[in-house]
């Protein structure tokens, strides 16, 4: 792998780790099945394409397309929680609609921003490559986004929104309004996979309709390969994974696009992302198994 | 899962090992196509013709390597990277979000993209002069002057043009932007019915019943995929279908004056030989399909009320019976 195939992973993993952060908010604190995230990337990508497109400055373009993200899982959330539509059938409804809502945005199916300024050419220091630069930045922004969930989640509000997804009968007992902390925790998810895709938007040479398919796939495959190598119930360190996990993937990638000789190739990897999370799925609950069998008062059979 | 750190590791190794030193005088292409479709695929088989009669040949001179990105950006993005990185002499991108992703990455490696209908619109290239940039290729659009023409030969007094299409279609929505500024001046109107899944192509055409004399449909991917739906309503309400998609005909479309994706591929392919030789891309002017085939079909022809006139039919260079 080169220099500069390897800098690409990176960044590309970078990009992902948001919609992993995104996911992990929306899957495994709210315990909400979000399929909107396929919606609200290219939605992300959409709105800052169009803005900068039109000669808005590209930091206020990225702000407004996270928000757009934020507005498109309030609505998912406001969907269950108001019309008490089933989580996923939710998520659905929203990412059918948003697949329209993109196209009407983008008055197209593609914009292209190759020589337009984006803020990762706006912010570039004289004499530092875009390859190098790119990634760099990236990694400031994905700490960042890190540290902020981080203490979001330790805060008071922060903690009613995981009590909501652990128990939300115990949750509303004690008096935390679980509607309200639905739509919060959703709106958060959903930003980060809006940032995520408009950061896309600006480093891969545009915004495309079809940018969001497969989004909640690799998101999920990211959270659940961090939770393998890091695992651990702490807030600090499952964040971490996930940005790991988002990362770790796209070596996967790069490794089968490298990987000829064995025949391997780019368009098997749906197949390898569906081994890998069955893997990572099962291989926890196969361990405690043998470990069962070790204990002196197991069953003697084998 | 403890084993996953290893696996990491080792998907690494193989990463880092494949790094194959290139000999010298061996050239190296490399193609990437954001999905595989029967044109798409015959793009690249026909470059791959084109650069062997040029005398580049895969395992004696030529290192070629072909990805598809299955559909997804975010791979279509990493394919990029990892050619840029390899450095071959010419990258192939076909279809738009590829060669987009291709074009966003690299301002030095030599790029001919393919299959793009409006390689100006996607900001490929500033205009359809030599673009003194590492881009190039070869664009898939269609003359629709003459497209028209050919509607007019089967429907003499057609006056309402229906077209069933993807929103979701960037070469589509070209279609229907030229067509709304180029049919007034014909003396005729475009009808739209919008089909973004293939399963809506039907009950777009259906809407067109009574307000249409005539579908015309362009290469879109969900049109093509369920053509069948078409060929039901065109055959109970007999209202004539018109392809540009040459397979089209074969399926019960009246006629289709199409590019032959192979022979597009092949244009490619001397293109790339041609910067091989040494031109620079940026030196060569981006170019259209030059061959136009026609395909007819009487017998759907009579099925949806319409007869084609013997010049037509002569004219063909193909007769599906």
């Amino acid at each position: 792998m080169s220099l500069f195939s390897f800098l690409g992973a990176v960044e590309i993993g970078l990009i992902f780790a948001l919609v992993a952060l995104g996911v992990y908010i929306s899957f495994r604190l709210l315990r909400f099945p979000d399929l909107t995230v396929d919606g609200s990337f290219p939605l992300g990508g959409a709105v800052c394409a169009i803005m900068i497109h039109n000669g808005y400055s590209p930091y206020l373009a990225t702000v407004a397309a996270t928000l757009a993200g934020a507005v498109a899982g309030y609505i998912t959330g406001w969907l269950n929680v108001r019309l008490r539509i089933m989580d996923l059938l939710a998520s659905i409804l929203m990412m059918i609609a948003l697949f329209s809502v993109n196209l009407r945005i983008m008055g197209g199916p593609n914009i292209p921003l190759i020589n337009d300024p984006t803020v990762f050419t706006l912010l570039q220091p004289e004499g530092l490559q875009d390859f190098w630069w790119r990634p760099l930045l990236l990694l400031v922004l994905v700490i960042v986004a890190k540290f902020a969930v981080d203490w979001f989640f330790s805060t008071e509000r922060g903690l009613a929104i995981r009590a909501t997804g652990s128990n939300s009968r115990m949750a509303r007992a004690q008096g935390i309004n679980t509607g309200a902390m639905v739509l919060l925790g959703m709106a958060i998810s959903n930003a980060l996979v809006g940032l995520s895709g408009a950061l896309f938007a600006q480093t891969q040479g545009g915004a495309d309709i079809s940018m969001g398919i497969g989004t909640i796939v690799i998101g999920l495959a990211a959270v659940i390969v961090g939770e393998a190598i890091l695992p651990s119930r702490r807030l600090v360190y499952a964040s971490l994974a996930a940005i790991i996990g988002a990362i770790v993937y796209r070596f996967f990638i790069a490794a089968a696009l490298n990987s000829d000789f064995i025949g391997l190739k780019a368009q098997d990897l749906n197949l390898v992302t569906a081994l890998l999370v069955t893997l990572a799925l099962v291989v926890p609950n196969f361990k405690r198994m043998l470990q069962h069998k070790r204990l002196p008062d197991a069953p003697k059979s084998m | 899962m403890k084993h996953l750190p290893w696996m990491t590791l080792g998907a690494l190794t193989l990463a880092f090992a494949a790094i194959a030193p290139a000999s010298a005088q061996e050239k190296s292409v490399a193609v990437t196509a954001i999905v595989e479709h029967p044109a798409l695929d015959a793009v690249r088989d026909g470059a791959k013709d084109a650069l062997k009669a040029a005398g580049y040949e895969e395992g004696k001179n030529l290192k070629w390597q072909y990805q598809s990105a299955q559909g997804n950006t975010g791979t279509a993005a990493q394919i990029a990277r990892k050619f840029i990185g390899d450095k071959p002499d010419v990258i192939i991108a076909i279809a738009t979000p590829s060669a987009q992703a291709v074009v966003a990455a690299t301002k030095t490696v030599s790029v001919v993209f393919s299959a793009v209908t409006d390689p100006v619109a996607a900001k490929l290239v500033p205009n359809w002069e030599p673009s003194h940039t590492n881009v190039t290729g070869v664009s898939d659009l269609l003359a629709l002057d003459k497209q028209m023409e050919l509607v007019k030969k089967v429907v003499p007094n057609a006056k309402r043009i229906g077209m069933v299409y993807n929103p979701g279609e960037a070469n589509s929505v070209v279609v229907v932007k030229e067509l709304k500024e180029l049919l007034p001046k014909m003396g005729m109107t475009l009808v739209e019915a919008s089909a973004p899944r293939s399963v809506d192509v039907g009950s777009a055409a259906r809407s067109l019943i009574g307000k249409a004399d005539v579908i015309y449909t362009n290469t879109d991917n969900n049109v093509v995929s369920a053509y069948e739906a078409l060929v039901k309503v065109g055959q109970e309400a007999k209202l004539p279908l018109v392809a540009s998609d040459t397979d089209s005909v074969k399926r019960g479309a009246i006629a289709a004056l199409g590019i032959n994706y192979r022979d597009l591929g092949e244009q490619t392919g001397r293109m790339v030989a041609r910067i091989l030789k040494g031109e620079k891309p940026g030196d060569i002017k981006p170019e259209v399909s030059t061959k136009m085939e026609l395909f007819v079909n009487p017998g759907a022809a009579e099925k949806q009320g319409v007869k084609l006139s013997e010049d037509l039919i002569k004219s063909a260079t193909q007769v599906v019976k």
